[in-house]
């Protein structure tokens, strides 16, 4: 029997805000243990929670940005267990009425789209952190990230593979990076997801028992947990046994998902409305000026790319895929570079040597203007193209401008034909081996004797002036 | 009359023209203390140094002519209330030695006005309780009978205004938990509109429910506090953004034609004969003021006590979570995490709380939450809308504060249910969000005091605090101090 898999995500993004969701200490990453609390995020006795509005801004920003209905009308409500990294012993999230519903994220699989709905996003706040030391006799409690505000994004269960869930994961991170609601660093853990995987037989239209996935920090294990975890589920109802309904940890170093607890051991959460604070009512004229701050999206500007620049899809994609290179881009078109050659050698040049430097765009040096000084010099003939990549390598560790570097190591192209044709002449006479082999038919030794020119003249001589004169010397021989 | 017997306003005037200083009436008051208090036991924390000192420093400034609203009034503060730098017990043991670094809202505002701090005051524990003999530090008692309870929760407080270890005092209402033991110890005790006082700092039982109010001596002591401790924080998201009066200027109105429901409801079976006489007398004493007594409905009075019990407990169970050993207070050994976590509240908390949290922990349970937590609920809509459709028609809203005076210590303590029921009369209240006050309306035979209660519409304390008034300044029953 051929089984399919059925498969659903939950993503928790941190939030790019300043402080917490409920109090004013601030989110920053990595600081000395408890250093970054106060009485209300360690729930002392008598303190209230105070919503963080720029955090709501954020999910609303995201649930336009993922084509849902924003709720006008929602509540906090409480969830309740017990863990020493949890200080009220309940965590402040949503529950019946979520801040935004529906929705759906487009991905591309074999070239054809495929649309995966959501369920919802709804609002919430992180728990601290435990710490064992490594005796295994004490454990301490770091409440810095207690109380950070986190989104926690649905899907209903519409994805088929482990494939199609990473290329979902991949998009979400491009658009919820786009919208800057989130560092989506899944290193760091401020970008993650859970699965819930179930198989059913290809066919069939109910879902089977479904095992929740956990600890997947990365697209690769994402991909492998899955392809593990179906694999498995499969196998145990092939050998006619039956799936529990479980929570299972993805283990990286044995490459296996292994079980955490069953339904029957599941927390009752005991969810309540959060009676310390007021409902969430979210105007209308509220989520209009979100819409209009809100920036164009990867989806609607890779079409642009296209049919505004005349690229081709390729170039579009990679391009868009990141609001920052997207941006860069479009600047140097406005400053006046051409878009094919912009895009060419940022794709060419620009993106490598980032990828070399493990940079982000944003930490680029090199400014959009810049490229088009480099570009406009190869335009005019004052250097080559061969030269040109020298440059933009100097540009971009330096950050200097084209003109300079090229003037300072005088790499400006020679154009002057007899000062070329003196060059082809030695060339001609200190290889007359190679001479009289190109004369007897290999032809192949043009580029030789190119090459040798270039050396002569560093690269400098005008290409194309040494192409027609080389042509000319070698016909004149003949 | 004995110094300790002020009233705000009379301690304000001795101040204000040189008869009194401030220092001099907290010593009087600390003095009353340490002759009494021995009987009472209305304190778990008494803090005469540091109050003489906030004496002695409202004195200068009142010599600089900074003239706060409360300068140099010795107040006692229910231990519920955080107080930065003194301990804060909630009378349980898993607090007992825990000092919040911050401070509450109220106590803040209070501070602002050159209060005076004579110490925190005894409560059920968590205020949970209907006696204040839920206290891991001991019951408190009525000062006009020291066999008997002052009522509960915030037992301590009224009992320190009632026999003059303080001039006024501050208390929290759940279900009643100012006004009944207010009408037990003869004092006026107010519970406000929710919303209308920031709950910042004080510790949660039950969030939704939850109320801060003055323990006075009479109603203008009342409308003074009201006029401190009201107004919208920014650190409490329930706390109202409306307009607070000035709940004084509405003193001595005329309350001609003003109209006062009397809910047909409230005469319940087993209702004390002299409590319910001095009620009536009460409203016949309002309508020979110009006040109109006219019969109201609350049809859905009679599930308030259930509905109180699910909602609070299920806010409790939740509120008192935190309570883990894990950050502060208590933490008892444990052989593992889990081991540490019963331990700690099994040795931290008393039987009437453990009773709450495991009640209310069963009503929020996956699959009876829709027939507990829920339909509780939707009792409490029912019962805001019979207050709603009542003040369609009357200005305020009269009854009983409790269905008895004062029992006897130990009387109730084995039957939990007999003890919710004196509160039967304030609970629908808190459920409905508006405000009430309890004042003195009588003493029965053997010498306790009896409570009548006025309610009134969300955010209108004023026709309750001018009934209230006119009510008092044509008696005397506010004047009566209890013998020790």
């Amino acid at each position: 029997m051929q089984y399919e898999a059925v498969i659903g995500l939950e993503i928790h993004a941190q939030l790019l805000t300043d402080s917490k969701m409920f109090c004013g200490c601030s989110v920053k990453f990595g600081s000395e243990p408890n250093t970054q609390t106060c009485p209300v995020c360690i729930g002392m006795p008598g303190v209230l929670p105070v919503t963080n509005k720029n955090a709501i801004e954020y999910v609303i920003k995201t649930g336009l940005a993922l084509n849902c209905t924003v709720s006008p009308y929602s509540r906090f409500a409480r969830k309740n267990y017990f863990y020493p990294d949890l200080p009220k012993g309940y965590q402040i999230s949503q529950y019946e009425l979520p801040l935004c519903e529906g929705g759906y994220v487009e991905i591309t699989e074999d070239s054809s789209i495929k649309k995966i709905k959501l369920t919802r996003i709804h609002l919430e706040e992180d728990a601290g952190k435990n710490i064992h030391d490594g005796a295994g006799n004490y454990s301490f409690v770091d409440l810095n990230r207690a109380g950070t505000p986190l989104m926690e994004i649905v899907t209903e269960p519409d994805i088929r593979n482990p494939q199609e869930a990473v290329e979902f994961m991949k998009k979400l991170r491009t658009i919820l990076k786009y919208i800057n609601v989130c560092d989506v660093n899944m290193e760091q853990g401020s970008f993650r997801c859970d699965a819930n995987v179930s198989v059913r037989p290809v066919g069939q239209k109910e879902f089977g028992v479904k095992a929740e996935i956990k600890n997947m920090n990365s697209f690769k294990f994402i991909e492998k947990a899955l392809e593990y975890e179906i694999k498995r589920q499969v196998k145990v109802l092939k050998e006619g046994g039956r799936i529990i309904q479980e929570t299972r940890l993805w283990n990286t170093d044995r490459g296996i998902t292994e079980s955490m607890r069953s339904k029957e051991e599941a927390h009752d959460y005991r969810y309540f409305p959060e009676p310390d604070l007021v409902p969430v009512e979210v105007e209308p004229s509220w989520i209009e000026r979100i819409k209009t701050q809100l920036v164009e999206l990867p989806d609607s500007r890779l079409e642009r790319f296209i049919s505004q620049y005349g690229l081709p899809g390729h170039d579009a994609g990679l391009l868009t895929s990141e609001r920052a290179t997207a941006e860069w881009f479009e600047e140097a078109v406005k400053s006046g570079g051409d878009p094919k050659g912009v895009s060419n050698w940022m794709m060419g040049e620009l993106l490598r040597l980032l990828n070399e430097d493990n940079k982000q765009m944003e930490e680029c040096a090199l400014k959009p203007g810049q490229l088009v000084g480099l570009l406009n010099l190869i335009e005019s003939g004052v250097i080559s193209g061969k030269i040109a990549k020298t440059v933009f390598e100097e540009m971009y560790k330096t950050g200097r401008d084209a003109d300079v570097i090229v003037k300072k190591q005088g790499l400006i192209q020679v154009s002057d034909e007899s000062a070329i044709e003196k060059v082809v002449d030695e060339v001609l006479k200190n290889n007359q081996k190679e001479l009289e082999r190109f004369k007897a038919g290999d032809e192949k030794l043009l580029g030789f004797f190119v090459g040798q020119i270039m050396k002569i003249t560093k690269g400098k001589a005008n290409p194309k002036i040494v192409n027609e004169l080389l042509k000319k010397k070698l016909m004149e021989d003949n | 009359m004995e110094t300790y017997d002020l009233t705000i306003s009379g301690a304000l005037q001795a101040i204000g023209s040189g008869q009194l200083s401030p220092v001099e009436l907290t010593k009087a008051v600390f003095k009353r203390i340490e002759a009494v208090e021995g009987k009472i036991k209305a304190f778990v924390t008494i803090a005469k140094e540091s109050a003489i000192e906030q004496a002695r420093s409202a004195e200068i400034n009142i010599k600089k002519g900074v003239k706060g609203a409360l300068a140099g009034i010795p107040m006692a503060v229910k231990d519920n209330l955080c107080t930065e730098g003194i301990r804060t017990t909630c009378s349980s043991k898993i607090l007992e030695k825990f000092i919040p670094p911050y401070e509450s809202t109220v106590t803040k505002k209070l501070k602002e006005q050159g209060y005076v701090l004579t110490g925190k005051t005894n409560l059920d524990e968590f205020a949970m309780g209907s006696s204040t003999e839920n206290s891991a530090f001991g019951a408190t008692r009525n000062p006009w009978d020291t066999g008997r309870i002052p009522g509960g929760s915030s037992g301590g407080s009224c009992a320190a205004v009632s026999a003059g270890e303080c001039i006024a005092a501050l208390g929290s209402d759940t279900g009643g938990s100012i006004r009944q033991p207010a009408a037990l110890c003869g004092v006026v005790g107010l519970k406000p509109t929710y919303g209308r006082v920031s709950r910042y700092g004080l510790v949660a039982f039950a969030s939704s429910l939850d109320q801060i109010g003055p323990i006075t001596k009479d109603v203008r002591d009342s409308a003074i506090l009201l006029n401190v401790i009201s107004g919208h924080d920014l650190l409490d998201s329930t706390s109202a953004p409306v307009e607070v009066p000035d709940f004084v200027s509405v003193l001595g109105r005329d309350i001609k034609g003003m109209k006062i429901g009397i809910p047909k409801e409230f005469l319940i079976e087993g209702m004390d004969k002299e409590v319910d006489a001095f009620v009536r007398d009460a409203i016949k004493k309002l309508e020979s003021l110009g006040a109109v007594p006219l019969e109201v409905s609350l049809p859905h009075t009679g599930y308030a006590v259930a509905a109180y019990y699910i909602l609070a407990t299920s806010e409790a169970s939740s509120n008192l979570a935190r309570y883990d050993g894990v950050k502060y207070g208590l933490r008892a050994e444990g052989r593992d995490l889990m081991d540490m976590y019963m331990q700690t509240r099994a040795k931290g908390f008393g039987s009437e709380v453990k009773r709450r949290i495991i009640l209310g922990t069963y009503a929020l349970s996956s699959g009876y939450y829709d027939a507990y937590y829920k339909k509780a609920q939707q009792i409490r809509t029912l019962i805001k809308k019979d207050f709603q459709r009542a003040f369609e028609t009357v200005d305020v809203i009269a009854t009983p504060t409790t269905p008895a005076p004062a029992f006897k210590l130990g009387e109730k303590t084995e039957d939990p249910l007999q003890m919710y029921l004196s509160d039967i009369f304030t609970i629908s209240v808190n459920l409905a969000g508006v405000p009430g006050i309890s004042i003195p309306c009588g003493f029965t035979s053997g010498n306790l005091p009896v409570g009548l209660q006025l309610i009134g519409k969300h955010f209108d304390e004023e026709s309750i605090l001018k009934i209230a008034y006119a009510y008092e300044q044509s008696t005397d029953w506010h004047k009566k101090r209890p013998k020790l």
